[in-house]
C-alpha cells in the first residue's frame, strides 16, 4: 500500500461560537478528530482597564471592577477595596464586613449557577439553564435592592459598603435560601447521575495537583485535584474566620469532579449566608474615618463642612500613602488579586489585575492535547471562563 | 497568614542563601519584597521554588511597572505563593527597553502568558521565551499601551466602513480635546505654576 500523507486539519473555533463562552478564538490543529494543538487567541474583549484605572481616582476606579468578571461583580470590587484598605490601614466596621461577606457569597452563587447550567448546555442538557436562570434573576433583584443596579453594583467601597441594607431585604434573602437549595437539588438530579453527562465529563481534562500549581491554577480548578486550598480559610479576610464552612475537595481532577465541587460549594455558600444573616450586628457599614468615608446625607443638609467634605471626596478623592500591596480574594473562579502601586497621590500609579481565568485558559493547550474535538466545550465549561476578566 | 517576624526571618534566610543575587529585602504592609539582580532572576526563582524553607511552588502573577524618569525604567514584579507554608513573596527586578530579561517559562509553566502580557503592554523583552507574541492587543497593533508615555486615547480607532464593506483603521479623531483634571488641592501637592502666578516670582522676596 502506498504511503498516504495525512495532513493535520486546522480549525477555527470561535470567536462567534455559542460554546466559546464569549469571544474566545481557539485555533485547533486536529489529527482526524483528536486535538493536536490548541492555541487560544484572546484579547478580543480587551478594554484597557488597567490603563483607564491609572487615570481615575480610587473611587472612580471601582466600577471598572464590576465589568471584569460580570458574572460575580462584587467579588472583584472586594479585592480592590481590600488593597486600598491595606495601604490606608483602614478598619471596616463589623456590620460592613458581614454585609460584604454576604454579598460576596451571593456572587459565588450567581457565578456557580451560571457556570453549572451553561456547562450543562454545552454538553447537551437544555433544561438546567432555564431553571437556573430563574433563581439567578431573584438574586440579581437582591443586588438591585442593595445598590440600585442588577449587574454593575459599585457597592463595595474602601472602608465598607456604600449604603446599609433595607431591613426587609435581609429577611427576604433568608427566606429565599431554602427554596433555592431545593431547586439546585432538582437540577442536580437531572445531571449528576445522568449517563450522557457522565460520558461527556468523567476523565476529561485530567490534571494532577503538581501540574495545577505549576500552571497557576486556583479556586475550584486546584481544589478539584485534591489540594485543600481556599483563601477564605488559609488567609482569611473580613469575618470568614468566625464563620463555619467546609472547604470542598475533589479526588480525580477531571471535569466531572469540578462540576460536583461547584454544586457542593453552592451549599457551603448558603451556609455562610445563613450565618451572616443570623449574626449580622448593628452599627455603621462604612468607616467613620472622614478622610475616606463620605459624611451622612442628613449632616450635609445642615453642615457646610460636611458638604465641602463630600464635594472634596467625590472630586479630588482621597490620597493613598506611597507603597505597594497585593490583595487577593477567593473569587468564585479562583484567586482574584490586585497588585496596587501608589505614589501618594489620589490616583493609583499602577493597578495590575490578576484574573484567575487568565491562568486557567493558558493551560488549554496542555489540557486539550489528545482529547477529541467534542471535549473542548466541556473543558471550556469546566474552566469557568468569562472573557471580561481574561481580557480585561 | 505569616506574621511580620516570620517574614523577616524568611527574608534573612533568602538573602543569606542568595548573597550575590539579592540586593535588598523589605517587609512593608505585611508583605515581603525581594529586590533581585535582573540577570539572576532564574536562579532566584529556582531557589524560591525548591528550597525546603520556601517552597514557593506557584507563580501567581508577573506585572510590569513603568517609571519613565528612571534609567532602568521598568520594574518586573513576580508574585509567588507557597501553598505549603501559606506565604507570599514578591520579587522585583529592574530593566529597560533594550535589556531582555531571562524567561522563567522553564521554571513555572504559567509564566508563559504573563510574560507575553508584559511584552505586549510594556515592551519588556524576555529572552528564551518559546512564543513571545502579542496577546491582548489587536492583531497588528503598534506601540506599548501601558507605558506612561502612551496616550490614554491611543493612536488609531476602528469602525465599519459601509462603502468598503470592511473594518477600517483611522487616526483617532476627538470631537472634544481629552481633558485630564487633576483635582489636587492648590494648597498642597501641586508643583506647576498656576496661570497668572508666573510674575509673582521675584516680587515677593
Amino acid at each position: 500500500m502506498a504511503e498516504v500523507d495525512i495532513k493535520n486539519y486546522s480549525l477555527n473555533f470561535g470567536p462567534q461560537h455559542p460554546a466559546a463562552h464569549g469571544v474566545l478564538r481557539l485555533v485547533l490543529e486536529l489529527d482526524g478528530e483528536v486535538v493536536d494543538r490548541a492555541d487560544p487567541h484572546i484579547g478580543l474583549l480587551h478594554r484597557g482597564t488597567e490603563k483607564l484605572i491609572e487615570q481615575k481616582t480610587y473611587l472612580q476606579a471601582i466600577p471598572y471592577f464590576d465589568r471584569l468578571d460580570y458574572v460575580a461583580p462584587m467579588n472583584q470590587e472586594h479585592a480592590f477595596a481590600l488593597a486600598i484598605e491595606k495601604l490606608l490601614g483602614l478598619e471596616v466596621p463589623e456590620r460592613g464586613q458581614y454585609i460584604r461577606v454576604l454579598f460576596a457569597e451571593i456572587g459565588r452563587l450567581l457565578n456557580h449557577l451560571l457556570n453549572l447550567t451553561t456547562h450543562g448546555l454545552d454538553v447537551g442538557a437544555l433544561t438546567p439553564i432555564l431553571w437556573g436562570f430563574e433563581e439567578r434573576e431573584k438574586m440579581m433583584v437582591f443586588y438591585e435592592r442593595a445598590c440600585g443596579a442588577r449587574l454593575h453594583a459599585n457597592y463595595f467601597r474602601p472602608g465598607g459598603v456604600h449604603q446599609d441594607l433595607p431591613p426587609d431585604l435581609i429577611q427576604d434573602i433568608y427566606d429565599f435560601l431554602d427554596p433555592f437549595i431545593q431547586s439546585v437539588e432538582d437540577m442536580e438530579t437531572m445531571l449528576v447521575e445522568n449517563r450522557i453527562f457522565k460520558q461527556r465529563n468523567v476523565d476529561i481534562g485530567l490534571i494532577t495537583a503538581e501540574q495545577c500549581l505549576d500552571w497557576g491554577f486556583t479556586g475550584v480548578m486546584l481544589r478539584g485535584s485534591g489540594v485543600p486550598w481556599d483563601l477564605r480559610k488559609s488567609q482569611p479576610y473580613e469575618v470568614y474566620e468566625k464563620l463555619d464552612f467546609d472547604v470542598v475537595v475533589g479526588k480525580h481532577g477531571d471535569c466531572y469532579d469540578r462540576y460536583i465541587l461547584r454544586l457542593e460549594e453552592i451549599r457551603q455558600s448558603v451556609r455562610i449566608i445563613k450565618q451572616c444573616i443570623e449574626e449580622l450586628p448593628a452599627g455603621p457599614v462604612m468607616s467613620e474615618n472622614r478622610k475616606v468615608g463620605p459624611p451622612r446625607r442628613s449632616d450635609m443638609k445642615n453642615s457646610m463642612e460636611a458638604l465641602i467634605q463630600h464635594f472634596k471626596l467625590y472630586t479630588e478623592g482621597f490620597k493613598v500613602p506611597e507603597g505597594e500591596v497585593y490583595a487577593a480574594v477567593e473569587a468564585p473562579k479562583g484567586e482574584f488579586g490586585v497588585y496596587l502601586v501608589s505614589d501618594g497621590s489620589n490616583k493609583p500609579y499602577r493597578c495590575k489585575i490578576r484574573a484567575p481565568g487568565y491562568a486557567h485558559l493558558q493551560a488549554m493547550d496542555f489540557l486539550a492535547k489528545g482529547h477529541m474535538l467534542a471535549d473542548i466545550p466541556a473543558l471550556i465549561g469546566s474552566m469557568d471562563i468569562v472573557f471580561g476578566e481574561v481580557d480585561r | 497568614m505569616a506574621s511580620e517576624a516570620t517574614l523577616h526571618e524568611l527574608g534573612e534566610h533568602i538573602s543569606a542563601a542568595l548573597e550575590n543575587e539579592v540586593s535588598e529585602t523589605v517587609v512593608s504592609f505585611g508583605e515581603l519584597t525581594i529586590c533581585a539582580r535582573a540577570d539572576q532572576i532564574e536562579k532566584v526563582l529556582l531557589f524560591l521554588r525548591d528550597d525546603s524553607n520556601c517552597q514557593f511552588k506557584q507563580l501567581t502573577d508577573i506585572a510590569g511597572v513603568d517609571f519613565p524618569e528612571r534609567e532602568c525604567r521598568f520594574d518586573v514584579v513576580y508574585h509567588l505563593l507557597s501553598v505549603k507554608h501559606n506565604q507570599r513573596v514578591r520579587v522585583k527586578i529592574q530593566t529597560d527597553e533594550d535589556t531582555p530579561v531571562a524567561s522563567v517559562v522553564n521554571i513555572f509553566s504559567t509564566a508563559n502568558w504573563f510574560e507575553r502580557e508584559a511584552w505586549d503592554m510594556y515592551g519588556i523583552m524576555f529572552e528564551g521565551h518559546p512564543d513571545l507574541r502579542r496577546i491582548l492587543t489587536d492583531y497588528g497593533f503598534q506601540g506599548f499601551p501601558l507605558r506612561k508615555d502612551f496616550p490614554l486615547t491611543g493612536y488609531v480607532e476602528v469602525r465599519y466602513n459601509e462603502e468598503q464593506k470592511r473594518v477600517v483603521y483611522e487616526p483617532v479623531k476627538l470631537t472634544q480635546e481629552f481633558r485630564s483634571f487633576d483635582f489636587m488641592s492648590p494648597w498642597e501637592g501641586v508643583k506647576y505654576i498656576l496661570p497668572g502666578d508666573e510674575k509673582a516670582e521675584g516680587q515677593e522676596a
